[in-house]
């Protein structure tokens, strides 16, 4: 920390740190069965948490939220042109 | 789409800023360097020991963020390096206290892109009125009461005020049109001098809506002719987004808290019908109905 | 080779010599000469660096945050309001740790408007974090511009730096003066080598906002860097004297201090006055002598200590007023002596506010004054040259 503190020098992308998605209350379902995969949901999120992943199963790619940093905003669903992404209560 | 803004940023849930950055570094690519005055963005990218900023950033102060980059331009020339020079910041800095700086920045020429995200209001302090607060808004500074309205004042009209300092490109975006707004920081970032770029950048503590609507009441903004999507180059307006049927602006309004005492005062109407007439002036004045 | 220039050519000169990358200032009298003859430098390709004519003093420092943060070696030069109105960015300098070089041509801040020399503009910017060397004449104005890069941009130091000179009198006499060449200065002055500059390739971002759990951190190391600066300027000083053949002291210098029974302490061009006087009240067998303080941040407590311990008074006179409580130097000096076991009593005067002349005259008045003051103290600071028939 002393040589970064002359100046105030932080490395990029530390906020990686702190996983923002303590601060949900609602989390974003998607149903892949109607994802068109228009990725608009990726282009809005302002946390940066979609992301276009391998489905593990069947190998296609499938949008999938990273539940590290989602703060459940919403914009998604409200966004998604097929209402394929649901926010529901979260059990915590 | 590079991410070249990480998560972990305090920015509220749903807010647009954080989307609006992603957006500006993706058109702009990872040979850039951000110049941010204080504000929502630099208090929320920013904490010490982090930063979500993956290119190199740098924060001075509130009002002089288009001077430093001025001399960060400047230093680049010296040392025959490349790389875009943005600026992000708030309208708070960006239409009030930053004015000298930037009248400054655009009257010298450097080649610099001013990227303003506009929330309308100091957000960062609490949501304050700042020059760029729409007509009859509700600030904690202009509130609505008893015997007021809201911010008395109409907008001030920052883009033209950087086509007065003749900069090279200036255009309005939004968040709610993110393949536009990255086509302009685009063609921003190849302008040889400053460019300006006013981004619609709805915030739900300021103006008081469920978060999911934030890109919705932006994309309303522009449907009702409150925020036309323009762009000008070397001073001749080039490009506008056709609006095909203007939505009435009660459908903006009346979805967010700061306008809320416009549908409850008895003389609200008479407000409702005088925005009305400045979102008609601009599909007037841009053309932009067919 | 000596030339008699104009104290501002002198400056600009010397500034000129060092390479810098990026002049950034706004005009503002007495300082414009040295703007004016680095633009002329610059249009005759003599000086090879980016000079931004800016919108105000504010930008003209903020201009040189970005440029610093690029790793450039960067110039400014103000006086009085234009430091006044850059004052918020003096401190966002000092705690980014950037080594600007900034030429201060002392000058009193309104209101009252006064163009004219004194030295309330820097004395009261002390606090800023800033290193502060005060120079007596036109020739330690030249010298001392690059020891101040030097200092300023060692990587222990990093520390942003006042050269004051006092306007109108050191920026507009005309005086024989040996500029440096420009070879020479190379020899002396490394380039500047910055550990983080802006830079894609490696991004880092700088100026982030700290909370109150690393706040406090901050401000140490800068006090710590400030700390580090008192023996850097002493060894740039002897290292400048060593390839110039030039010294005007370090922290400090002394003048006729062998048998000083009466001494003065001071900052700035009145030295000259004040060795003048000097001479003539050591014919007259007058045991008085004088501690100039060329270093004021960081203040040099030990050096000043070591100097004064044997005087019998002290006569601290100064061009400011901390208006509340007496003046910066001698409550500084004050404060430096209280826990020693230095017992000499101290008086202060102000003088010379708003460019007034302070003359041979008025130098053997405080002598006098202090003189009486060895049998105990009746005024401990006053204003040396009030014009009482002009009070209401």
């Amino acid at each position: 920390m002393s040589n970064v503190m002359a100046g105030e020098l932080v490395g990029p992308g530390s906020t990686k740190i702190t996983k923002t998605g303590a601060w949900r209350t609602f989390v974003p379902r998607i149903d892949q069965k109607k994802c068109i995969k228009c990725s608009l949901c990726e282009i809005y999120c302002p946390e940066s948490s979609v992301h276009q992943v391998k489905d593990p199963i069947s190998g296609d790619l499938i949008f999938d939220i990273d539940l590290d940093y989602c703060k459940g905003c919403g914009i998604c669903e409200h966004e998604c042109p097929r209402h394929a992404i649901r926010m529901e209560l979260e059990e915590k | 789409m590079q991410n070249l803004l990480a998560p972990g940023h305090r920015a509220c849930a749903g807010c647009s800023m954080p989307t609006v950055i992603k957006l500006v570094l993706d058109a702009a690519g990872p040979d850039t360097i951000v110049v941010s005055p204080t504000g929502c963005l630099e208090v929320t990218t920013t904490p010490f020991p982090e930063s979500a900023w993956c290119v190199p950033w740098l924060h001075s102060l509130f009002e002089n963020a288009a001077a430093v980059a001025s001399g960060v331009e400047v230093a680049l020339k010296r040392f025959h390096k490349k790389a875009n020079v943005l600026i992000i910041g708030g309208d708070g800095s960006t239409f009030d206290i930053g004015m000298g700086s930037n009248s400054g920045m655009f009257e010298r020429g450097h080649k610099v892109t001013y990227v303003c995200y506009d929330n309308e209001a100091y957000m960062n302090t609490g949501v304050q009125r700042s020059g760029s607060t729409p007509f009859c808004a509700h600030t904690t500074t202009t509130p609505a009461g008893e015997i007021s309205l809201g911010n008395p004042r109409p907008k001030k009209d920052m883009p033209a005020i950087a086509l007065a300092h003749r900069v090279p490109y200036v255009a309005t975006a939004s968040v709610a049109y993110p393949v536009d707004l990255r086509k302009k920081v685009k063609k921003a970032i190849e302008v040889q001098g400053p460019s300006y770029i006013q981004v619609n950048a709805p915030c739900i503590t300021g103006w008081t809506y469920d978060a999911g609507n934030t890109v919705e009441i932006a994309r309303l903004a522009v449907e009702t002719g409150l925020w036309p999507l323009f762009e000008y180059m070397n001073g001749q307006l080039t490009e506008v987004k056709k609006v095909r049927r203007p939505k009435p602006v009660e459908e903006y309004l009346k979805i967010q808290g700061r306008y809320r005492h416009l549908f409850k005062k008895p003389n609200g109407a008479e407000v409702r019908k005088q925005i009305q007439a400045m979102a008609d002036a601009n599909i007037a004045k841009y053309s932009l109905v067919d | 080779m000596m030339k008699v220039v104009e104290g501002s050519y002198a400056v600009a000169h010397a500034t000129m010599c060092c390479s810098p990358d990026v002049v950034s200032a706004y005009p503002i009298t007495p300082q414009t000469h040295i703007v004016e003859h680095l633009s002329q430098m610059v249009a005759d390709g003599d000086l090879n660096a980016e000079f931004l004519t800016v919108d105000s003093e504010f930008s003209a420092l903020s201009v040189l945050v970005g440029s610093s943060a690029m790793g450039a070696r960067c110039y400014s030069s103000t006086t009085s309001q234009g430091l006044a109105l850059m004052y918020e960015v003096l401190y966002n300098v000092s705690g980014l740790r950037m080594p600007v070089v900034m030429t201060v041509a002392n000058r009193a801040l309104g209101a009252p408007l006064n163009i004219w020399n004194d030295q309330q503009d820097s004395i009261g910017a002390r606090d800023v974090g800033w290193l502060q060397l005060y120079v007596e004449n036109v020739q330690e104005a030249v010298d001392t511009t690059p020891q101040a890069y030097k200092i300023a941009e060692d990587l222990d130091i990093l520390t942003p730096i006042m050269v004051c000179m006092d306007g109108f009198i050191l920026t507009h006499v005309y005086e024989p003066v040996e500029l440096l060449d420009k070879e020479k200065v190379a020899s002396f002055l490394p380039a500047f080598k910055p550990k983080y500059v802006l830079d894609p390739a490696n991004p880092m971002t700088i100026g982030a906002f700290a909370d109150p759990s690393t706040f406090t951190e901050f401000r140490y190391l800068q006090f710590e860097a400030q700390k580090k600066a008192l023996s850097k300027i002493e060894t740039v000083a002897k290292e400048f004297q060593e390839t110039f053949g030039r010294y005007f002291g370090g922290l400090i210098d002394t003048y006729q201090m062998d048998d000083a029974e009466v001494v003065l302490v001071t900052m700035g061009s009145v030295i000259g006055t004040i060795k003048d006087a000097i001479d003539e009240m050591r014919s007259e067998g007058i045991k008085v002598g004088l501690v100039k303080v060329r270093s004021y941040r960081p203040f040099p407590v030990q050096a000043l200590r070591k100097a004064l311990k044997d005087a019998d008074v002290i006569a601290v006179i100064e061009k400011d007023v901390s208006i509340g409580n007496e003046a910066g130097l001698v409550t500084d000096l004050k404060a430096a002596f209280y826990n020693s076991k230095i017992r000499t009593p101290i008086v202060g005067f102000t003088a010379g506010l708003g460019g007034r002349d302070i003359t041979v005259k008025d130098i053997k008045n405080v002598v006098q004054k202090a003189s009486a003051a060895r049998k105990g103290i009746e005024s401990e600071f006053e204003f040396l040259d009030l014009r009482t028939e002009i009070l209401p």
